[in-house]
């Protein structure tokens, strides 16, 4: 009889409370009973509220068990887990648990599922068939594909990646580049580190697509350092795609095809946030300090060591396998508008159920925090969202109405982004955040434009002098034209966009504005 | 846990050219410049725990590189050190989610308490406490990170036992 599959995930979250601990534990049980198990750590389903959850393969399907501490697993075995059986913290069917049965996992579909160190695990749940068929299509029905898809660029600014591909096919150039942007800096966004850690293959297959339909030969995947993980994920799984004959001299040898070169390698970020704009993490992989190049040209055009480059957010990438194995067509189903498909929506600080949530695109903020999250975990009313990550806009709770889209957000006064949305009780004091976010800004600023260098050191002064009763009125005009200043004299996001999460701040929660100082030091 | 051995001219040089060959090796090109800057620092650090100084002029010389320029990059970037962490290193994460859950009241604690303050390496060079703006787990905040292992749903309890542990070198 085969051992029985346990899966414990490996994804850095679950490690954080306790899976490393949790699953030596279930091995030493095991020994102990003489029975005979082997665990996979597979990523996590995102259900992070019920993490570690440990699932067992049984005959009736996967059976998941959550949240389990290490102390737990003796009981779970004198349960019968094995055989599913009866425990306080046994959650049925995992498929069946509604949080993840509502979602539409089309990029996420094997995170939890797999195992994410076997490429032939991945083979068998799908993997590789958008690459079987762009073998079959020529570089220019690849990029129409992706086209009629619809696909925006995943990492916030929306641009449409057909248009992107194609211009770099375009473009003229012996040597072409793919670089895949895993500079996932913002806070409360996960979704880049999940499907490193949870399904690396799925990136390798979106980023030789893009080679095939472009013409590069090389590919860079620039992985900030703060991901030790999904480094380490990234670097076996593309040594097992290059041995299994999906990397190299022919990218087709796997399927016994003749088809061109591509090989690809994890270049990691030191710790600069700004390095997440695609400009300055093409200086950063040339070795330079990450300033912002001006555009244009654009990286299409002129891009690493000056020659075309497609530079795609790591969703961009790994949704592009399932385009071209269903079709454009089938993916551009989802969605509303203009937004196309699905999104990796990921819920973060104070809310009840935290994780990723893959949705077509339309439901709103209050869908997302109240009804799927549960509202906020302190049980506190709900103060503020902050969506987009650092440079998104705080709504108040009057504004949960607006779907998380990317042209209704815009017009709500804010941006979907990476689709990180942090919850913040009542406790927050929206004048120590909108401090935060210009101090934050200088704090990471590459220095290139002086409205961002300066303009956010002075921005937080001047929230000093506003909190600190000085010239109320007047420094709160200064602070007005100082944001109307960085928006329009930055050449990135960073300098451009930190007026966001300033002037909405301001806006819908100005009261905050007028407590006294100790207030805002307690905060601090 | 001094997993990092004491700076070596010798040794330096001999990472500098292979972080230099294997990026012209996979690049198979000539004009890819300082591209394997980044990972030559990266190897340094992860070998001698910080970037001596030493290293600039030598790494100028196999990159083919003027002086200044090594000088900064290796400035521009936060990870980078010029001088030797403390034997742990503690990153707490102090970006919104994290200070939605709790994040600055931690960092408040740490100061209190631990007497530790981000950037300083404490008295007895035990522990070095640095902040970090996000670690990808802000489902799980507030969060950090101790020695690289991440710490979930984090709080002044089990605060005590990382420092404790860090400081009885304990696992």
């Amino acid at each position: 009889m085969s051992p029985i599959r346990i899966f414990v995930p490996g994804d850095s979250g679950a490690v954080s409370v306790g899976a490393d601990r949790v699953a030596r534990e279930i091995l030493k049980q095991a020994l102990v009973r003489d029975l005979d198990v082997v665990i996979v750590r597979n990523g996590s389903r995102g259900m992070y509220w019920l993490e570690p959850l440990v699932e067992v393969e049984t005959p009736a399907g996967r059976i998941a068990y959550g949240p389990v501490r290490h102390v737990d697993v003796a009981d779970l075995f004198d349960a019968e887990f094995l055989k599913g059986g009866e425990h306080a913290l046994r959650l049925g069917p995992t498929n069946e648990i509604s949080c993840l049965k509502n979602q539409q996992r089309l990029t996420f579909a094997r995170v939890g599922v797999v195992n994410p160190r076997s490429v032939e695990d991945y083979c068998a749940n799908g993997g590789f068939s958008g690459l079987l068929r762009a073998l079959h299509l020529t570089p220019h029905e690849i990029v129409e594909e992706i086209v009629a898809s619809g696909l925006r660029g995943r990492g916030g600014a929306g641009f449409p990646t057909g248009v992107k591909w194609r211009t770099v096919a375009n473009a003229p150039g012996e040597q072409k580049y793919v670089v895949c942007n895993a500079d996932e800096g913002d806070s409360g966004t996960f979704a880049d580190r999940m499907l490193m850690e949870g399904d690396p293959f799925v990136i390798i297959e979106g980023m030789i697509t893009a080679g095939l339909a472009v013409g590069a030969t090389r590919g860079l995947i620039y992985i900030r350092s703060e991901y030790p993980h999904a480094v380490a994920a990234m670097r076996a799984a593309i040594e097992k795609a290059r041995t299994a004959g999906f990397l190299g001299a022919n990218v087709g040898m796997h399927f016994g095809q003749k088809a061109g070169a591509f090989d690809m390698e994890v270049r990691v970020g030191a710790g600069a946030y700004i390095c997440g704009e695609e400009t300055s993490l093409l200086e950063s992989l040339e070795g330079k300090r990450g300033q912002v190049r001006a555009k244009p040209p654009l990286p299409a055009i002129s891009g690493l060591f000056g020659k075309p480059t497609v530079i795609n957010n790591v969703l961009s990438l790994a949704a592009a396998p399932w385009i071209l194995a269903r079709g454009g067509k089938a993916y551009a189903e989802y969605g509303m508008g203009r937004s196309r498909g699905t999104k990796p929506l990921q819920l973060a600080g104070n809310v009840k159920r935290p994780g990723l949530y893959e949705m077509a695109f339309g439901i709103t903020l209050r869908e997302l925090v109240m009804e799927i999250g549960g509202g906020t975990a302190s049980g506190r009313p709900l103060r503020a969202v902050q969506a987009g990550g650092p440079l998104g806009a705080y709504f108040p709770e009057r504004l949960l109405d607006t779907p998380l889209d990317y042209e209704a957000m815009a017009a709500a006064g804010g941006m979907l982004g990476h689709g990180g949305v942090v919850v913040f009780d009542d406790t927050v004091d929206m004048a120590a955040q909108a401090r935060f976010a210009f101090e934050f800004c200088a704090i990471e600023s590459c220095g290139k434009c002086t409205p961002c260098r300066i303009g956010s050191r002075r921005g937080a002064e001047t929230i000093d002098k506003i909190v600190r009763g000085e010239n109320r009125d007047a420094n709160r005009a200064l602070v007005e034209d100082l944001c109307a200043t960085m928006t329009d004299g930055s050449l990135c996001a960073l300098g451009g966009l930190t007026p966001m999460p300033v002037l909405s701040a301001l806006k819908h929660f100005g009261d905050d504005f007028q407590r006294p100082l100790q207030m805002l030091a307690s905060a601090e | 846990m001094d997993r990092t051995t004491s700076w070596n001219d010798e040794a330096a040089r001999a990472i500098i050219e292979a972080g230099s060959r294997a990026a012209t090796d996979f690049l198979g090109t000539d004009r890819v410049g300082a591209t394997s800057l980044l990972p030559i620092l990266h190897a340094l650090q992860e070998k001698f725990g910080y970037v001596d100084r030493a290293a600039i002029p030598t790494i100028a010389d196999v990159l083919n590189i003027s002086k200044a320029e090594v000088h900064g990059t290796i400035s521009f970037y936060h990870d980078f050190r010029s001088e030797p962490a403390g034997r742990h290193v503690l990153h707490l994460c102090r970006a919104e989610s994290c200070q939605a859950m709790g994040s600055e009241r931690l960092a408040a604690y740490l100061d209190d308490r631990h007497k530790l303050q981000p950037g300083v390496t404490s008295f007895d060079g035990t522990l070095t406490l640095e902040n970090v703006y996000c670690v990808g787990n802000c489902a799980l905040s507030p969060t950090a990170l101790l020695d690289g292992v991440p710490v979930g749903r984090l709080d002044e309890t089990m605060l005590d036992d990382l420092i404790a542990a860090a400081r009885g070198d304990r696992p």
